[in-house]
């Protein structure tokens, strides 16, 4: 066999405790499409960091066609061998696509001065090369998705790197834009362009691809063409669980099929999902699951009033449920943990007691003052409630460690007795102590008849619930009841089972 | 790897036209914010002209130039540094203690200088260098300690101005050679010379910007500044350049301001951000970065400089002036807000 193109071995990467990386290895060859797959955190991001020069590996060595990478520095060396187009743009927004294919090297005139009709006539020869139709005058923020990511990709290309590296392309694409960005590819690939293409969607990795590297928990699994790796095999790759696994032990008590229904949606529908219909019982936990880009933490945050669906109706015990209004939907009874609890959840700087109580303390007192000592009280019992392991209610919230933080998100959404608790990620980042103990409180609030609604990328999470939903690109593919095998809930997340 | 062929166009898609109609419709409607300012500008100048006989003589217009010709020169100076997505606050007590410094150096102790009496020129080039280092201290400070550039320029407004006050106990500096007032007070075609060093400045940064690659690269740090990085911009050099440069402006723009007062009093430069800052947000420099043009922070400055002297001309009485300003500064605000269509953050 000739020479790989991009061949990288043994790679490690530590960032203090954690390892990002154990043991990669990649070896790409020349003019095909090479797919990266495995779950989150499985180490593709670190694989790709160090693969475009953005980072040096603790251990392993990374050679393009045989010769060992660039030393760090030499940016222009990196760039003229490979370059990615990451989910992030890396464009300047407020410039032209011209300037955008050409900044710190915009084609010069007499003086050392930018020609600018020279910039543009060269913008267009680098665009029309490739294929790609946008004008080169037109103002970067401006472009649609697909759009910006093919002016990236043909600014790669102009600088001569023949190796593109797409992290995840098709996350925030449509259905016939993701059509026409293979269709791209596949153009490229003929014209002698070798991409790397990381996708949570395996079913994309068969349309696309000729090859496939499975990483899982910061390893190398195996690397193969992708004709002589079905898709079962493919999931019990990136799942490291064998389909012959021990059956799941029964799960919980079947939820009262008479119990009143709390939640009931109608045709929801927003820029990130479509036609959504769902029904949350009393006491019953329903979870979500997808990839990143399915929607799933879009539609939970409709109902919490931080996503305004375009369309459909949402009702909480027979009432309608106002959208877009966070205050209107905490008042109708819905509690949430939002997403990211250093982004939304909460204030670092205030304590422990005004973090809980935030969102009640209309409750405490009269005509908007707060009642000190009732605070107090209310904030201490929830403290008792959750388990919070904290000095007491006056201790700033930043004091404390992930898990104890996330537990007073989650006694703030207890705080108001909702009748629907919405759960966003509730367990990231949270040591397994916490965990145990967060996801007892989804228990207990089945006993009092609350309907829960959990979103997350953890098994263990969704393990809990009575069914769980999975989105895929915005709707409903599939329900699996409790009970569920992981090598099935997997690959209808990746988009494997409703495919083919 | 190098005999790599490009796909076809004919392929697949249908080639679109590259050029449609819309396209070229949004290029105009890019160009023509630029010029937003103008037509404001030409109403006020028709305004004035109804308002007052004496509003569009030559000798009231060229009084105008000469009194925003310093501002002007602020206003330039932030704009570089908010076009790279940076702050900086102290460039108004530069305005007071770099002139001052040159002063200082000059003037024998009984006129409270310091008693070095050195030559002029060597004190002119001082006021520059102390404007250079005041900003390089910002940027060091901004840039490689990543402090907060909004206040850290606050505090090093509060300490130069403290400073200016201590090192004069209070007191104004006059007496000064010809040299350091020469700027207003000498005229090229009727015209100050520091009006046409500002309409230089402002050209030659205008070029600059639009025609030079560091030009270029300090819009895309402000509009981005990991993909400037990405495309092998030091991203902290030009930075550090660009407050570096906006002190040495700033401290130009001081010793015009001297010129055209005739002495340095410690108050010197003192509020003059809020107007440098009104100026080029009403030009359309954004505060987020890597949005603006000079050509519209210098509409903005003739913009205040006409409401300013048609507010004198119109017998305002003073006490009402301040009110007046701030209020038409904030309807330009909104004007610009809506004729531009977009957020002017």
């Amino acid at each position: 066999m000739s020479t790989p193109l991009v061949e990288a071995r043994g790679i490690a990467k530590r960032y203090g405790p954690t390892v990002a990386l154990a043991d990669g290895q990649l070896t790409v060859h020349a003019g095909e499409s090479h797919a990266l797959v495995g779950r989150n955190g499985a180490g593709k991001s670190t694989l790709v960091t160090v693969l475009t020069g953005l980072q040096a590996p603790d251990e392993g060595t990374v050679s393009f066609d045989g010769e060992p990478a660039p030393a760090l520095t030499d940016r222009d060396a990196w760039r003229r061998k490979v370059a990615c187009v990451y989910q992030k743009p890396t464009v300047v927004p407020e410039l032209t696509v011209a300037e955008n294919l050409f900044i710190n090297r915009q084609p010069q005139g007499r003086g050392g001065f930018i020609s600018w009709r020279r910039l543009k006539t060269e913008a267009a020869e680098v665009l029309d090369t490739w294929d790609v139709h946008v004008d080169p005058e037109a103002r970067t923020a401006d472009l649609k998705v697909e759009d910006r990511q093919m002016v990236e990709i043909a600014r790669a290309l102009s600088f001569g790197a023949r190796f593109i590296v797409l992290d995840e392309p098709t996350a925030q694409l449509d259905n016939r834009e993701i059509e026409r960005l293979f269709t791209r590819m596949r153009a490229l690939q003929e014209s002698g362009v070798t991409f790397l293409f990381i996708s949570h969607h395996l079913q994309e990795v068969y349309e696309v691809c000729q090859t496939v590297t499975v990483l899982r928990d910061a390893r190398w699994i195996t690397t193969a063409p992708v004709a002589e790796l079905p898709r079962a095999a493919l999931v019990e790759a990136m799942a490291g669980e064998s389909i012959a696994a021990v059956e799941e032990k029964a799960s919980r008590g079947d939820v009262d099929a008479g119990a009143p229904v709390v939640l009931q949606a109608h045709g929801l529908t927003s820029e990130s999902y479509e036609g959504i219909d769902l029904t949350v019982r009393g006491g019953e936990v329903v979870g979500l699951a997808g990839s990143s880009g399915s929607g799933k933490i879009e539609l939970a945050e409709s109902f919490a009033g931080l996503h305004t669906p375009t369309g459909g109706t949402a009702q909480l015990e027979g009432r309608q449920l106002p959208f877009g209004d966070v205050t209107a939907a905490l008042r109708a009874g819905v509690g949430c943990v939002p997403r990211d609890r250093h982004g939304q959840g909460l204030v670092f700087g205030m304590t422990v007691g005004d973090n809980a109580t935030m969102s009640v303390l209309d409750r405490l007192g009269r005509y908007g003052f707060v009642g000190t000592d009732r605070k107090r009280g209310f904030a201490d019992e929830l403290i008792d409630r959750l388990d919070i392991h904290t000095q007491g209610p006056d201790q700033p919230v930043s004091d404390l460690s992930g898990g104890n933080a996330q537990k007073v998100v989650m006694a703030r959404a207890l705080a108001s007795d909702p009748r629907l608790l919405v759960l966003i990620n509730p367990t990231a980042g949270v040591d397994v102590k916490s965990k145990e103990s967060l996801l007892a409180r989804m228990d207990s609030a089945r006993d009092d008849g609350t309907a829960v609604l959990v979103v997350s990328d953890e098994l263990d999470d969704l393990r809990r619930c009575d069914r769980v939903l999975v989105l895929f690109h915005g709707r409903v593919v599939a329900e699996h009841p409790a009970g569920w095998r992981d090598h099935e809930l997997i690959a209808s997340i990746e988009g494997v089972d409703h495919h083919g | 790897m190098a005999d790599t062929k490009a796909p076809s166009a004919s392929a697949s898609t249908p080639l679109r036209p590259l050029k449609s109609k819309a396209d070229a419709k949004a290029v105009l409607l890019r160009r023509a914010r630029e010029l937003a300012l103008v037509p404001a500008l030409l109403l006020l100048l028709v305004l004035g002209a109804f308002v007052n006989d004496a509003f569009l003589t030559e000798q009231n217009i060229i009084s105008i130039l000469g009194a925003s010709a310093a501002l002007a020169m602020v206003v330039l100076a932030e704009s570089l540094v908010l076009i790279t997505g940076k702050f900086d606050l102290s460039l108004e007590s530069v305005v007071g203690i770099a002139p001052a410094v040159g002063a200082l150096l000059l003037l024998p102790a009984a006129q409270s200088g310091w008693g070095t009496e050195l030559p002029a020129g060597v004190a002119l080039l001082a006021i520059l260098v102390v404007g250079a280092i005041i900003g390089g201290f910002n940027g060091i400070l901004v840039v490689k300690l990543k402090l907060n550039a909004f206040i850290v320029t606050l505090a090093m407004l509060i300490i130069l101005r403290g400073l200016l006050v201590g090192a004069t106990e209070g007191k104004t500096l006059f007496g000064m050679p010809d040299a350091f007032y020469t700027l207003a007070t000498t005229t090229f075609l009727t015209v100050p010379i520091s009006v046409w060093l500002a309409a230089a400045s402002f050209g030659v940064a205008g070029f600059f910007l639009k025609y030079h690659r560091l030009g270029r690269a300090l819009y895309a740090i402000g509009g981005n500044a990991d993909a400037a990085r990405a495309a092998g911009i030091r991203v902290e050099r030009v930075m550090l350049g660009v407050f570096v440069v906006a002190g040495t402006l700033a401290a130009v723009g001081g010793l015009m301001q001297t010129g055209y007062v005739g002495a340095i009093n410690a108050n010197q430069g003192q509020n003059m951000i809020f107007t440098v800052f009104a100026a080029a947000v009403i030009g359309g420099i954004s505060l987020d970065g890597g949005k603006g043009t000079m050509f519209g922070a210098l509409t903005g400055v003739l913009l205040l400089g006409v409401v300013q002297n048609l507010l004198t001309l119109a017998q305002v009485p003073s006490f009402w002036i301040q009110a007046i300003y701030g209020g038409i500064i904030l309807v330009a605000l909104m004007i610009a807000r809506v004729t531009t269509g977009r957020a002017q953050d």
